[in-house]
Formats: C-alpha cells, structure tokens, sequence
C-alpha cells in the first residue's frame, strides 16, 4: 500500500507550491519528459523572487516553448525565430528600468539568430537573453541545430552528426563570454533537482546583473527532450547530462570580467557552481 | 519659419517633430542620410537611434520599440526591404504602428511598396510625397495614422526626394486625439492574471494553443476599411483631358511640369497622382479619365504602378506606358526620365498615339 | 510490510501525468514508484512510499506541476511496501 495522495495532515507545512506564482495554470501540451517547463519555474519564480513581476517584459521566440507563453502572466512581446534580442533591445532601451528578457531555444538562438544574439552582447544591451538549449529543433519534430552535438542522431543526422559532413557544434556560451559588452554567461541544466537549483541561481545572478546596469547577461538551460532524441523519457536525464552536457559544460563561464572558457570549466557531474 | 534643408533631415525632423523617439536602421544608398539625421537628433530629444547591424536586427529593435508604446520607425532602401519581410508582415498582424522610410532607387520597388514580398494577407499604408514640401506634412500623417489604424505605414521616397534641398518649413500638425496605448508592454500587468502578449497570431494569455483565422479576419476587415477610407490623390486639368498622365513621387513632379506647360499651349492634358500608392486611388482615377481617350503612365520601372491603373480602368480606357527603366551609372535611379524634356516628348507622342521610341 | 518515518508528504495530481517518470530516479530517499493502474491519459502514475522526506526534488524536476510538498513537524511513522 502507498501513502496518501490527496489527503494531508493539518499539521503539515507546504514547502513546495505546485507552480510559480507568476504561472496562469499548469495545463500544457508539451511533450512527457520535457525538461522546457523545468525551466520556465526556475523563471517565474526568479522573476517573483526579485520582486520584479511589474517590470518583467519578456521576448518569445518561436519553438515548443511558446506554446508556454499562455501559461506567463507577465508582459511579454512575440517576436520571430531568431529575432528576439533585437526585439528586447528595441523594448529595453524604450523602457530602460523594465526587467527585460529574451527566451529562446537554440534552434532560434544559435542557427537562424546567431548573428542578433552576438550583436546584442557585443553592444552590451542590459537585457537577459535565456537559452533552452535541447540540441535539436523540437518544434518541427527533431532536426539538427547549430548547438547539436557529434553523433547525435536528429532527422537530418541519421547516422549521428558528423564533422566532416555536418560541421561542428557552437558552443554559444563561449562565444557570447568572450564579448566585452558581455557581464553574466553561464550554462545550467535541469536534468537533476541539483541542476535546477542550480539553474534557478545562475538565473538569478543575470537579472540581477541586468538590474544593476551592469550589461549583457545570458544563461544557457540544457533540457532533456527525449521526442527529439528518439528516446524513452525516462532516459532522457542521462543524455542530457552525459551527452550533452559533456559539450555543453555546466558551469559560470563570465562573471566579474573572468572569462572562463568552456574547456576549463569542471567535468560533468563535478559541481560547477 | 522655412529653412533649406535635404529631404533626408527634413522628414528626420517631421518625424521627431510628430514625436518619434526611436529610429534604428542600416546605412544604404539613399537612405543613410535619413539614419544619419535620427542619429544627430533623437538624443537631443531624449530619443534613441541605434546603427544596428542589418536591416533585420533595425525591424526588430522597432518592433519593441514600438510594442511598449513608443512612437518609432525604421527605414531603408529596396534592397535592405526586402530582407526585412518576414518582419514586416508579421509586425502588421501584430497590429504595431510602424512607419517605414523606403528610400528606393527609382521607382522600380512599387511593387515591393504596395503588394509586399512577405508572406500572408496584409496591407500598408504607403504615401508617395512628390517633394520635400510634402513630405514633411505626410510623415506626422503617417505616425497619426499608423496609430489610429495600429498599422505599419510607409513614406516611399526616393534618392532625389532624400537628396534635394527645399526650403520648407516643419510645421506642429494637430490631430484628433488618439485612444491610449493600453496594448502596449511596460510590464505593469505582470503577475495580476492581465498580462500582455503582443503576439501576430491571436495567442492569449491563460488560453492553450492559438486561433489565427478569427484574428487575421478581424485583419482583413480593418485593411478593407483603410482601403475605403484612406486613398489619396492629386489631380490638375483632367476634366476636360483628352490624355490623362498618371504618375508617382518625384518622377510626377516632372510630369506635372509638362502638363501645365502643354495646357497653357492649348493641349488638352491632364494629370493625375496617387498620393496613396496603397490604398490606390482607384474611384478617383477612374473619375479623372472619364473624358479621355487615352491614358499614359509615366513611371521609371519595368511597368508596375500600370498593373494598377489597368485594374482601375478594367479595360474602359487604353492605357499606355510611356517610361521605361531609367537610372544612372551607379543604379540609384536618377535616370533620363528626370528631366522635362524627355517628360515632354514622351507625353506628346501619346496625345499623338505614337509609340515612344525607349 | 513494514514502518518507516515520513517527514513530509506530497500531493500528485495523477490524472494530469503524462508517465514520464523523471520524478521516480529524482527522489533521493527513494519513495516514489510508478503504479500498476493507469489515468485516464492511458499512462502509469507515480505513488508514494513511506519514507518521504519532504526534500521537493519532485516538484522541481516534474514537467507537469504535479506536486506539492509538505513537511511535518515531527516524523510520522508510517507503513507501507519498501
């Protein structure tokens, strides 16, 4: 016999709610496994912590996250795939003391928009840019991205990416690093209760660096998608940390002017941050 | 008080003088003067003017711009439109009220204007000014409009209009009083269960997957509305005309010319100018030929703007073409045509019903 | 069958579970495991066992905002399969 699902002593404290505040509802159709609405919590509760829900303006690109933007109850603006970090610099400089972030998997981010990310750093717009970052574009069902890693199999990769046919993967978090204009970069994953923790934080040192006028600040959020990866959802954590997340190193790669490259960031699974 | 100024800093100045406080854009012949103008002086204004990096990241930073309520615009020339098209229908079903600077190079990017290369139903509103003078008193029009309407709004211009100096003068246009921005992001509704998300497909907040057709229709209807409610037109001699000119922009300043000079000769021409490329002044033509045998479209293209006039007239009037390609040696269309001259011979092989030799 | 302390307990919204059992490797002591019935989505659904820290690991690594966590003030001894 199992413990009560429904009934709950009166003495009982809640300690966890079942969704953020700054969350309408918890009905969407994102698929079983998806590590997306990981990271949307570790948001909109960094956001509510910060105590900035009427400043927020958020900038959605286009990918299965979006279908998440009913579920926001913060001001947000639509933006085109690949376009959203000049939509939020149009939107920050107009509305200079909003909270201003760009949301966008790294389909949007890293191939079609990989020039508008680097010129937002460069310029060092104080807007927060957010990557989902699951290796492959989930929307259209599964296909090879800019950040998809050697011998992933995706719908254009079948055999696995190859170097010498499919070039190699960006790492975007180094390139962005390296950029003057750039104060926060770090990379997170939700493929564990730690990494979301551990997400939440890095999360919530780039909007802080974004209210204190500091500049540019980016977090990297690996999620599972076990639909794209053509695997049991169950096994969709040991992927991405493995797979993954031995490119895509977890870690702080910009804080107070040190760039730490990915290369020297600590293995996975030791603790980054 | 009038001053002598460049096309360019004149409408630069009508805009910021209509109360627009963001310009981005990307430097291109002929309208990086326009740039360099907001550059000089929306920060004295407590304005912003960002040199972006293309003309896809210059749309885009309008478009938050313009999605938190500012007054804003963008600009660039055929080239540099065309690769903001996916913007810049995406932009119009989000109901944002851009004004867009196209700069082209001769008058081959009507099409482009009028019929859009992005994808899905939508519709701008364009102004084709035919001097410096007009422009400056349709650039406060088209941030009016683009407002009432929620719409992107066009000022199709040219190397010659951007480059000419007139004395003109930017003059406070007053209109009727708009309704509040209430759509627009500042990120007040955040947490209170009303929050905002300008979206181009009908999203809503609290509401799982999207609904675009109910949304693009209410589109249509209000692009219906703006084709009833907005053409434009300018019209001299055609009463009695036996020959009707029509042409656009600043190409019609020279056929305007030659028609006042042939009529006070006794030749019984007149001319016709769409203010509004789109909504095209259809009803208007059609009244301006009605005693003339012929009419001729002046314009410096492969033949666009005629696609319009022949679907005006449907057949009721001979329409013929009598410009052609016109540009010099560097493409950015100051070709022959502008000149009164060729104009003349052109407009006089037509009241003959000769063929103009190209 | 056999008595072990619970410090906390959850609530699992069941009917709303897609199957996808990222919470059952995330507990750490251990105490969920999916169910031999199905919801009405057709999918297993995890249960809980005695034991329950009330740590929340669940709740964060759930896509589908199934849970709440609670704490006791003192352990609860409770019985149930291990």
């Amino acid at each position: 016999m199992s413990t009560q699902h429904e009934t709950v002593p009166a003495t009982a404290r809640k300690v966890g709610l079942e969704k953020p505040a700054l969350q309408y509802g918890v009905d969407h159709d994102l698929c079983p496994g998806c590590g997306e609405p990981l990271a949307l919590r570790c948001l909109l509760e960094t956001i509510e912590e910060l105590g900035c829900a009427q400043r927020a303006i958020g900038v959605i690109g286009i990918g299965c996250y979006t279908a998440l933007t009913p579920l926001m109850d913060v001001d947000l603006v639509q933006a085109l795939h690949g376009r959203a970090p000049s939509v939020a610099t149009g939107v920050k400089r107009m509305r200079p003391d909003s909270l201003t972030f760009a949301l966008q998997g790294d389909g949007d981010m890293v191939s079609e928009g990989l020039q508008e990310v680097i010129h937002t750093a460069a310029r060092g717009e104080p807007v927060t840019c957010v990557l989902l970052n699951n290796g492959v574009f989930g929307e259209t069902g599964g296909h090879m991205t800019a950040t998809t890693v050697l011998g992933q199999r995706t719908k254009n990769s079948l055999e696995g990416r190859d170097a010498a046919y499919h070039g190699h993967p960006i790492l975007i978090a180094d390139l962005l690093a390296q950029l003057d204009g750039t104060a926060y970069a770090a990379r997170a994953s939700v493929h564990d209760a730690a990494g979301v923790v551990r997400a939440k934080r890095m999360l919530r040192r780039a909007l802080e660096v974004q209210l204190a006028g500091r500049g540019f600040s980016f977090v990297e959020i690996l999620t599972m998608c076990p639909t794209g990866w053509f695997l049991p959802t169950a096994q969709g954590p040991d992927y991405l940390a493995k797979v993954l997340g031995s490119v895509h190193v977890v870690g702080e790669l910009k804080r107070d002017g040190r760039f730490v490259p990915t290369s020297q960031l600590a293995a996975p699974g030791a603790r980054a941050s | 008080m009038r001053r002598l100024m460049e096309g360019s800093e004149a409408m630069a100045e009508a805009a910021i003088a209509a109360g627009c406080r963001f310009f981005a854009g990307y430097p291109m012949t002929p309208f990086t003067e326009l740039l360099e103008s907001f550059a000089k002086k929306l920060p004295g204004v407590g304005g912003v003017c960002i040199n972006a990096e293309s003309e896809l990241e210059s749309i885009g930073m309008a478009w938050g711009a313009l999605a938190t309520g500012a007054r804003a615009a963008t600009g660039s020339t055929g080239q540099g439109i065309a690769l903001m098209q996916e913007s810049l229908s995406e932009i119009t079903r989000a109901e944002l009220p851009l004004v867009l600077f196209h700069m082209a190079r001769g008058q081959s990017d009507y099409f482009q204007a009028t019929r859009g290369g992005g994808h899905g139903d939508y519709r701008h509103l364009v102004f084709a000014p035919i001097d410096v003078d007009e422009a400056t008193r349709l650039v406060p029009l088209a941030f009016d409009l683009a407002d009432r309407w929620r719409n992107p709004v066009q000022i199709h211009g040219d190397y010659l209009l951007a480059h000419t100096s007139e004395a003109v003068e930017i003059q406070a246009t007053r209109f009727d009083p708009l309704p509040p921005k209430d759509w627009a992001v500042d990120g007040s509704l955040g947490g209170t269960g009303r929050a905002r998300n300008i979206n181009p497909i009908g999203m809503e907040k609290g509401r799982k997957g999207i609904e675009p057709e109910p949304f693009w229709k209410r589109l249509q209807a209000k692009h219906d509305a703006m084709e009833r409610q907005e053409p434009r037109f300018e019209a001299e001699h055609t009463q009695d005309a036996e020959l009707v000119v029509v042409a656009f922009g600043t190409l019609a300043r020279f056929a305007r010319y030659v028609v006042r000079a042939l009529r006070r000769e006794g030749q019984r021409v007149g001319y016709f100018r769409p203010v509004t490329l789109w909504p095209f002044p259809s009803e208007a033509l059609r009244q301006a030929v009605r005693s003339a045998h012929r009419v001729a479209v002046l314009e410096m293209n492969a033949g666009q703007m005629i696609d319009d006039v022949r679907l005006a007239l449907l057949g009721s009037k001979p329409v013929v073409a009598i410009g052609g390609i016109s540009s010099d040696s560097a493409g950015f269309g100051i070709g022959p045509l502008l000149d009164s001259e060729n104009v003349r011979e052109r407009v006089e092989c037509a009241l003959a019903g000769r063929e103009v030799s190209a | 069958m056999s008595a072990r302390a619970s410090r906390g307990t959850v609530t699992i919204a069941v009917e709303r579970c897609k199957g996808c059992e990222l919470c059952i490797p995330a507990c750490p002591p251990r105490v969920l495991a999916m169910s031999q019935q199905r919801n009405a989505l057709g999918v297993p659904y995890p249960e809980l066992l005695p034991g329950c820290t009330g740590c929340g690991a669940c709740l964060l690594v759930c896509p589908d905002f199934c849970f709440e966590v609670y704490r006791f003030d003192a352990p609860v001894a409770q019985e149930g399969v291990l």
